[in-house]
């Protein structure tokens, strides 16, 4: 029987894992430890629900719902002065939980304080774009649609950003190898030619790892080298066998040697 | 969807054939100024742009997949394919992000944190002469691009004479840098510094008070200080916005709460301010350069961190004690574990903020790695800011926003 192989996440995996060993956690502090956090914090949890918060590494991590999304960043920015969004995007957990994360990664140029806000759907779900908030969403928005799959709902243009329109999947997931499935390695020739031309073109053509054994002018046959462009059918001359009476390193004879004069 | 003839171009929402006077463009992907692979459906009436769409991912290579496929180390000098103009502000952000993650940034030692700057000022020098170059041949300004290309090509030989490489450096490690700077760097390190700031003015003679570079930058590409920060501007960007932000200052890393400079600001929101800032910006940097060489020659001769979880140890150690080399070997074959959790690192590189958010679930391999890249979101505001202005000035707005595409594409 062949061993089965995990299709959820087909991401490089460790080879050897010590099974005693238990990763250790980033250090996690109480959001009580900074006083503009502890403040900003406070005052966000009588709007809506915060599942967890906790400082890390210097920036307060909020949990949130997920459609609770507009609301909570509406009132970090117009309220707490949280009024860039340098970035946001997801995480694959579709393997664990089915579930996407998202995280909003905030910064508040008066405060010089970072809030990343976190939250997680389900496969099929769809998220609240926040878009009309910051105009930077525009383009993450996109690119997340891009690479995830997730559908944001009210978004102005959600369309492939990076990817070509037609493509098919989304690369970032861990279910989508990292060598592109079937419709990667075909896209060129159905786009161009059609998708009866692939057993014209042949599988050979469209894999980069593929070595022919009969083409001599690409590929050398280890042990069986001939020169280059011969016939592949021929057999290399040969070589002469390593004489073993010959010793591996010639003494070095000081008497013939001479000084190159480097001074000149 | 399938066409008769499927060698011919298709452009789903656009019609070439329209009742309101207005026609399509397509400018790019390849276009001496649109700075590499940027396209840009621009709908124009007469010369003005009513519309621009800028399309973008020709350069995709899909680096944060790369890098969940790849060990912290690996993955280290894929990062140089970003901003290919200044490389190692990348390797540094990445390493930076990983260092902080494993919390051993400050156990970097003193020497590697200053040639670390060095480096990093050094490539922000390169970056600006090249914008500047650049940016001044799609203006029109042939001879800036040439004198510029002169001093970039000093800057590089240092970079060369330290690392070996010129524009891929790898010159940056998780826990300090691999070499110490080789002899007579430092004097030629010097030799640069002292002969520089005469060339600046060399620029700006030929620039600042041109008649026609004034008449192409004034009041061309004004980026309001709201719409800066909406759209999540960063660097020069932001700062010709009269917005004062510049990470090295406010949340300084490394050594910058040690050295002294200056964050230039300019509310003139528009390419010239802009351009004032770049060559202000090489000024400062030049003044932190000047500051890090005594301070290089007080430190320690230590290049990497003491971590041996994480780092190896140095060469001497691996060759000649049992445990350093198989701790070595392991650290190579599987790769170094960070601890579960996740961390987002901004730095200031040249073009902007650029960060790492990196989540780590304790695996040799990095389970979700995000890269901030600055140029992103500054191709992304060109739909904003493009329309009303006229077709000769796109190219002066898409050079004035200093955008890469190693970066923007990933």
């Amino acid at each position: 029987m062949r061993p089965y192989k995990p299709k959820k996440n087909v991401q490089k995996q460790s080879y050897y894992n010590d099974r005693f060993w238990v990763a250790p956690r980033v250090p996690q502090e109480a959001v009580e430890s900074d006083e503009i956090f502890a403040e900003d914090f406070k005052s966000l949890s009588k709007t809506r629900k915060v599942k967890e918060a906790y400082l890390e590494r210097g920036q307060m991590v909020l949990i949130i719902n997920a459609k609770d999304n507009v609301t909570i960043l509406k009132h970090l920015k117009e309220k707490l002065g949280y009024d860039v969004l340098s970035e946001m995007s997801a995480i694959d957990y579709l393997a664990q939980d089915g579930e996407f994360e998202i995280f909003y990664q905030l910064l508040s140029m008066q405060k010089r304080r970072r809030v990343r806000v976190k939250c997680r759907i389900k496969e099929n779900e769809a998220i609240q774009s926040v878009e009309s908030l910051f105009r930077s969403a525009d383009w993450s928005e996109r690119e997340m649609y891009d690479m995830f799959g997730i559908k944001v709902n009210n978004h102005p243009y959600l369309k492939r950003i990076l990817m070509p329109d037609d493509w098919v999947g989304h690369p970032l997931r861990k279910s989508y190898p990292l060598h592109g499935d079937e419709a990667a390695q075909w896209y060129e020739v159905d786009k161009i030619f059609g998708k009866e031309y692939r057993d014209i073109i042949g599988p050979e053509q469209r894999d980069a790892a593929y070595i022919s054994t009969t083409d001599t002018c690409n590929f050398a046959r280890i042990k069986h080298e001939v020169p280059r462009c011969a016939d592949p059918n021929s057999e290399p001359e040969r070589i002469e066998k390593f004489n073993d009476d010959a010793p591996l390193v010639e003494t070095f004879d000081l008497t013939k040697s001479k000084i190159v004069d480097r001074t000149r | 969807m399938q066409q008769r003839n499927r060698l011919e171009p298709y452009f789903e929402n656009l019609v070439f054939e329209r009742d309101d006077n207005t026609m399509v463009i397509n400018f790019g992907p390849q276009h001496p100024s649109a700075h590499g692979q940027l396209r840009l459906i621009l709908e124009m009436d007469g010369e003005q742009v009513k519309k621009a769409v800028p399309d973008i991912g020709y350069l995709h290579r899909g680096m944060e997949k790369m890098g969940e496929n790849m060990i912290y180390n690996e993955f280290l000098p894929t990062t140089d394919r970003m901003d290919y103009i200044a490389a190692t502000s990348n390797n540094y952000a990445f390493a930076l992000a990983v260092e902080r993650l494993l919390g051993i940034e400050d156990k970097v030692p003193r020497r590697a944190k200053v040639i670390r700057m060095m480096l990093l000022e050094l490539n922000r020098i390169i970056s600006h002469l090249f914008w500047l170059a650049t940016h001044a041949l799609d203006v029109g300004a042939m001879s800036v691009f040439l004198y510029c290309f002169r001093e970039r090509e000093y800057a590089m030989d240092l970079m060369e004479d330290y690392c070996g490489a010129r524009l891929t450096h790898s010159a940056v490690r998780i826990g300090g840098v691999p070499l110490d700077l080789p002899e007579g760097w430092l004097d030629h390190l010097n030799w640069f510094l002292s002969k520089l700031p005469e060339q600046i003015e060399l620029y700006e003679g030929l620039l600042t008070k041109n008649r026609i570079w004034r008449m192409r930058l004034e009041n061309v590409g004004v980026v309001p200080p709201e719409m800066a920060k909406s759209w999540a501007c960063s660097g020069i960007m932001l700062r010709g916005s009269g917005i004062e932000y510049d990470i090295r200052k406010e949340e300084p890393y490394e050594l910058y709460d040690e050295v002294d400079f200056d964050i230039p600001v300019t509310d003139r929101c528009d390419s010239y301010g802009r351009y004032l800032l770049y060559m202000e910006e090489m000024r400062q940097s030049i003044r932190i350069l000047q500051q890090l060489i005594p301070m290089y020659k007080e430190t320690e001769p230590y290049l990497m961190a003491h971590a041996p979880e994480y780092i190896s140890a140095p060469k001497e150690d691996i060759m000649t004690q049992n445990y350093s080399l198989m701790q070595h070997f392991v650290l190579v074959t599987q790769g170094m574990r960070p601890p579960v959790g996740e961390v987002y690192v901004p730095t200031e590189s040249p073009k902007g903020e650029l960060g790492f958010f990196i989540r780590s679930e304790g695996e040799p391999y990095p389970y979700r790695l995000k890269i901030r890249a600055p140029s992103f979101w500054h191709t992304g505001i060109l739909q904003d800011l493009l329309p009303g202005h006229y077709l000769a000035d796109v190219v002066t707005i898409i050079g004035s926003t200093n955008i890469v595409f190693g970066e923007i594409d990933r």
